[in-house]
Formats: C-alpha cells, structure tokens, sequence
C-alpha cells in the first residue's frame, strides 16, 4: 500500500481525503479546533484572519447547494476570498478533463481546492497532480467518501454524548451508495467506538460490509435496540423503485425511522440525518422534528468543522 | 539464411530438455548443423527457448492508432521475446470482415516481426446479434472466433453461434461474464470495492456465464478456449469440466497472477483491468491452477491504453495493461513462486499456447519453425515508460524492478530484436 497521500511527512494533514487512514490524534484534533471555532461563529462579528489572502476554489463537478454554501461560509469566516465554480455546467461540458480544468484554477493562484466529484477517487487523482502549496478537500467523491461530513456526524456526537467508549450507534439505510456512511464508519472505529451497526436489506447493504467493522443487521427492530446515536442515511428517488427496492411505501415501513421504532433505542437517543430529508420515506416528520433529532445543529456545527479543516490544511496549524 | 545460436542454455519445454548446446537454424527452421552459418549469436550465459506465445495481444489497429500502431506493437512484441501473438478482435471497426483480417496480416507481416493471428469476431460488430461469416474469415486467416471483452448477452445467439462453430471445426475463445451482473462495475465486488465505494462486478458474473459455457459446450460439442479466468470457484468449475472430459482449455491474464483487489491501492487506475483483479485467495487460486494444468497458458492481455485515459478516476478510467514486455518477467516471478523449473515455467507461454493455436512453433526441435528468445533470467530491469518499447505505458509495475530481460528474438530464422 503506498503511503497515505493525506499526511505531508511530518504526518500532518496536507489534503482531507477521507477518514480512513488518519490516526486519531488527526480526528481529535479536528473536533478540538471545531470546538474553539464555535465559538467564533456565535459571536456578532464571525469572522478570524486565519486564511487570510488565500483563495479558496469550490469545485463541484456535481451539483450541491447546501454542502457547497456551508464551505463558502466557513472560507468567508476565516477570511478567504471563495470562488464558487459549477464546474459542472461549464468546461466538463465542453470536455475539458478533470486535470486539466484543476491545472487552469491552479495558474489563478488557488491554496484550497474544494472538491466534490461524482466518481469515488476523483480528490484524490487532483491531489495527486496539485503544487506542494495546494490543498484538496474532498466535499463528496462517488461513493467513496464524505470526509467532512463525517467529522461533522463525529463532532455532533461527541458534543452530546461526551465520550465514544461504549457506545451503540446505528446507520441506517442505503449503506451500498453512502459515502457518508463509509466516513462516518470509519471515524466511530478510529475513535473507539465499540458497537457500530449497519442496517438496511440486503440490496443496499455492500458486499463485505463487516470487513469494515460494523455489524449488519437486516432487522430494523434488533438493529435499533439500546442504540445510543441513529444515522438515517437519505435515499435517492432514483433508488427508491426498481431493483434494488419495490416502493419508497414499503422502504418506509420496514426501514423509516417512526416514533414506534425509535423507543427500540435508548431513551436518550439522539437522531441524525446528513440531509436533505425525504420526509415519510427514511424519516417520519414526528422523528426529524421531536426531541431526539439534532439535524439541524448538525448543519451550524459543519460549519465550525469545516473552518476547522480548512484552518489545518492551510493555516499553519 | 543459416543461423548458429552458440553455448547457451537450451531449454525446450515441449520435450524437457534443458542442457548447455548450440541452436542451428537453416531456412527458417530449426535444423542440424549444416555448413557454415551466415551469422553466429553469441549465447553464453543465457537462456534459449522458442519464442513466446501470446494468445492475447492488442495491437490497436485498425481504428485505435492513437494509443498504438502496429509498427510500436510489434517492436514491443519483439522486444518482449514474443514470437507468436493472437489479436482480439475489439479493433474499430471489429475484425468482423475477411477484408479487415487480410488488410491487418499483410501490414502485419510487411513489418517482419512477430507473426500475427488474427482471431475474428464471433458476432457481427462484435454486438451479439448476427454471426460472421466465420468460413470466409477462417480462410482469410483468422484462427479463432471472439467476442473480446463484450459479453454476449443472448444466449440464444451463444448456443447457435456454439452451433455453427462446432459444425465446422472453429475454435472459439470466449470470456465467462454475465453483462447484466457485470454491467457498470469497474472492481471485484469484495472489500475493497466496498472500502473505495466502487460499483462491483461479482465473482458470479463468472461463474453463472461459465456454468452456462460449459452447458451448451455439453450440448454443442464445439471447441471452446475459456479466455482470462479470474476467480478461484471458476477455476474449480474449470477442474471438475476437465475432469469430466470436456474438450476445454483456459487462459489467465499475467497481472492477475501477481496482483490481487488490494493493489487498488488508492485508486490507481492502471490496476483497473478486465476482468477486475480479485482477491487474494482468488489470486492464488489462479497462479496455483496455472501449475497443476487446469489453466493451460498465460497471456499477456496487452492492451495499450494512452495515458489521458489513465488520468481520470478510477472508474472513468479505460481498463487495461500494458504486457507484451512484462510476459516473461512476470512468468518467471510466478514460476519461482510456484517452484517450476524454468523449462515447467516457460511451458505457459510457449508449448502450451502453441498447441490451443495449432502451430508447429513453441519447441525446439528439427523441422520446427525458427522462432526463437535468448533472455538473461537474472538481469534485473526497470519498467519505466522510455523502457517500454510499447506505446502504452500504462502498467501497474511502473517504475518496479523486474528480473528477465530478453537479449534476442528470432522469427523464422531472422534476428529480429536485440538488447
């Protein structure tokens, strides 16, 4: 296996890749300097000079309003001029190649390159192919991986639930085509969480899933027992009728989170969701919008996440 | 034309022989010494053997020029000690048309090097639908029938194209893959494919397309060559349909003895092959079944690729190896891991291929055709991209160091290459 391409070689971070891979001591000390940037974003002035006249690209070669404008804000909060590209709308059309297109923005003096691809590995052929002065963030490859969101589904756990020893925390849904499932997967077994559960039929459900060290259960009830966090994963309109899946009614039925279903967790249990929700599908409204969903302080904490790996690959420190 | 290969270590996997002596060609055959020789080769120190067979080798033309030409393909070839080469039909347009084939064995043989059998298309366009018109083909030289990398979807056109083969005697060579449950993957379905979040091709698009092979070769009777075997249950069907007396024969592809799903790596798109590399115990299935005889030779799969289409992601990426000049060495990693002796080991790529070919080459002996490889096991090399005579550089041993460097290639008694 070559070394990992994330970590320069003093093993800090160069590029936000993937969370595989990077040691605990990295994970920890994203989640602490998220902390001391929530800060900042409660104040009346949000804003710090870290980033300073560096320039940050976005580059979505695949459509996204709302992970897109939480990197802007975060970019903005640190001081960083933001160029929002919609890449693709404009040069793949014209069948420009991924190289390429990164090589132009990269004679326009870029220091982050912010990336979301619809193919997994995309960030990582960019980073490969950036100046040793550029860093790439992956905002969502294929279905490969979702690094910030998954440090933004650890930072929320950890903020209600304090420690990762000895919890139970369920994902449930489309396993087979989350790439925030597989980040968030590997963060909870960085951090030591003891039970991570899977939990979906066996068409959305990858193959070898338990060589990621989850265990899977088909069984929405076994699954949901004494679980202390449960992540709903969203489910695609494409996916929700063919194959894979007869009907959108009867994933509902066997997999949506209901009120019923959720009093199989914890009584303290706290619901997740990286949205946007389908209400009534993978989540009933009475759950997104009752006592145990944190959806929506999830989205104010991504940013302080992302503040935070933008501040550490670039900010020198 | 008399040439005298003089000291070396001969060594004749079709008959076991591996001895110091000398090689006399006469008139592009392998002969007695007679007379004196017009050129004398200076072997000492090096192996001799025939020349390499390879039943899989793109050549890229007509159509794809632009990742390679016929002329850098058999410089490659050459330079890799391959003697022999079968090309797939998957050229633009397919080699679906006699006047195709005879257009590619005439340029092919203008450049003298190594010779060239074309293997036809078993369905019009390669798409499945109508068959070739495999007698005129056959006659225009190609040796077998193909669907190359396209699988053929329609069984019923599969048993009649079976059928019609078997009717006349033609051999056809065919990749066990069911399309639908191959259909957008780009790696084994396994781990890793579920690590990298990468669509996955099932060991059972295997074996399920082979199960049916070997159904309608039960029933058809025809002569059927199982291309690039990939997984360790398919190899064991393979096993038990020999046994059992089925006239079959195997391939695999020479990076699919080495490598395995774990060399993925992060995403290195030259590890993205057809079929996908699987895992480790298919992988050592694979190399163990090429020792015992259940896979009869090993084929380079060459499949210049240029370099744009590498540098995209993995799945975007266009799947393939370079691997004319990485037969040999590669041969021998495998041969000393599996403990063969060199002529045991060299057998994969030269008698063994010759005989599902149906020809006189791959063994010394009088009368034989005077193709012939003077290699140093031992020299080491490395494959970097000025290295590699072929102009697709695209192999996943980029830059490593491999052991077994040709120094001679000899087609019909005429040096062709030396190094």
């Amino acid at each position: 296996m070559p070394r990992n391409p994330q970590l320069n070689g003093n093993g800090e971070l160069q590029h936000l890749l993937s969370i595989e891979g990077l040691p605990r001591e990295i994970l920890v000390k994203i989640l602490d300097a998220a902390e001391s940037f929530v800060g900042v974003t409660e104040r009346d002035i949000k804003k710090v000079p870290l980033l300073r006249g560096k320039s940050v690209f976005n580059l979505f070669f695949e459509g996204s309003t709302r992970t897109r404008t939480t990197f802007e804000i975060a970019a903005k909060r640190l001081s960083a001029d933001v160029i929002n590209l919609n890449v693709a709308a404009s040069s793949t059309a014209k069948g420009e190649s991924l190289l390429d297109t990164v090589a132009n923005l990269s004679a326009m003096q870029a220091d982050i390159f912010v990336v979301r691809h619809g193919s997994s590995g995309a960030p990582f052929l960019v980073a490969r192919h950036v100046k040793p002065h550029e860093h790439v963030i992956n905002a969502g490859d294929g279905r490969h991986a979702h690094p910030t969101q998954g440090l933004l589904d650890l930072y929320t756990i950890r903020h209600y639930k304090k420690e990762f020893g000895g919890l139970v925390v369920a994902i449930v849904g489309d396993v087979l085509h989350s790439r925030v499932a597989r980040s968030l997967i590997h963060g909870l077994t960085t951090l030591g969480v003891p039970e991570v559960r899977v939990i979906g039929p066996q068409t959305l459900i990858p193959a070898g899933a338990s060589a990621l060290g989850v265990r899977v259960f088909h069984s929405m009830r076994e699954g949901l027992k004494d679980a202390d966090v449960v992540v709903m994963l969203r489910l695609q309109n494409e996916r929700m009728s063919g194959a894979l899946l007869p009907s959108a009614q009867e994933f509902n039925k066997h997999y949506g989170l209901s009120l019923e279903k959720l009093a199989l967790a914890r009584p303290d249990a706290i619901v997740m969701h990286p949205g946007p929700m389908n209400r009534g599908v993978e989540i009933d409204s009475s759950v997104a919008d009752g006592p145990h969903s944190v959806i929506l302080p999830q989205v104010t904490f991504g940013i302080s996440v992302r503040m935070a790996v933008m501040s550490m690959v670039a900010g020198g420190g | 034309m008399r040439l005298l290969i003089k000291g070396g270590r001969v060594v004749d996997p079709a008959s076991g022989r591996d001895a110091l002596g000398d090689v006399f060609v006469a008139d592009g055959r392998i002969a007695q010494p007679v007379g004196t020789p017009d050129r004398t080769l200076d072997a000492r120190g090096l192996v001799v053997a025939p020349g390499f067979i390879d039943l899989a080798a793109r050549l890229r033309e007509p159509g794809y020029e632009y990742k390679a030409t016929l002329e850098s393909e058999m410089e490659a070839a050459v330079a890799g000690g391959v003697t022999s080469l079968a090309c797939p039909p998957d050229t633009d347009p397919p080699l679906d048309e006699p006047g195709l084939v005879d257009m590619l064995r005439r340029r092919a043989k203008a450049l003298s090097r190594a010779r060239v059998y074309p293997v036809g298309a078993l369905t019009v366009k390669l798409a499945g639908k109508q068959l070739t018109e495999m007698a005129e083909l056959t006659e225009s030289g190609c040796v077998a029938f193909s669907q190359a990398n396209v699988a053929l979807a329609d069984t019923q056109v599969l048993w009649r194209a079976l059928q019609y083969a078997a009717t006349f005697g033609f051999p056809v060579w065919l990749r066990a893959e069911d399309a639908w449950l191959a259909r957008g993957g780009v790696a084994h379905d396994g781990e890793v494919a579920t690590r990298l979040g990468l669509a996955g091709i099932p060991a059972f698009a295997e074996t399920i397309a082979l199960a049916q092979l070997l159904e309608l070769v039960r029933a058809t009777g025809a002569r059927v060559h199982v291309c690039r075997i990939s997984s360790a249950a398919g190899v064991a069907m393979l096993r038990r349909a020999k046994h059992d007396g089925l006239p079959l024969t195997c391939d695999v592809g020479i990076h699919h003895l080495h490598l395995s799903e774990m060399d993925l790596g992060y995403f290195d798109s030259h590890c993205r092959l057809e079929p996908p590399l699987r895992s480790r115990r298919d992988r050592e299935a694979l190399a163990a079944a090429l020792a015992d005889g259940t896979i009869d030779c090993a084929v380079s799969d060459h499949t210049p690729v240029d370099e744009d289409q590498k540098l995209l992601p993995f799945g975007e990426a266009e799947p393939g190896a370079t691997g004319l000049e990485l037969l040999l060495p590669l041969a021998l990693k495998w041969g000393m891991e599996m403990k063969l002796t060199l002529a045991q080991t060299l057998a994969r790529i030269t008698s063994g291929p010759a005989r599902i070919l149906g020809v006189a080459s791959g063994r010394i002996e009088p009368g034989a055709p005077g193709d012939l490889v003077l290699f140093d096991p031992d020299a080491a090399w490395r494959a970097t991209s000025a290295a590699l005579k072929s102009q697709g550089k695209n192999t996943p041993f980029l830059g490593m160091e491999l052991a077994g460097r040709v120094r001679a290639t000899v087609v019909d008694g005429h040096v062709v290459h030396e190094a």
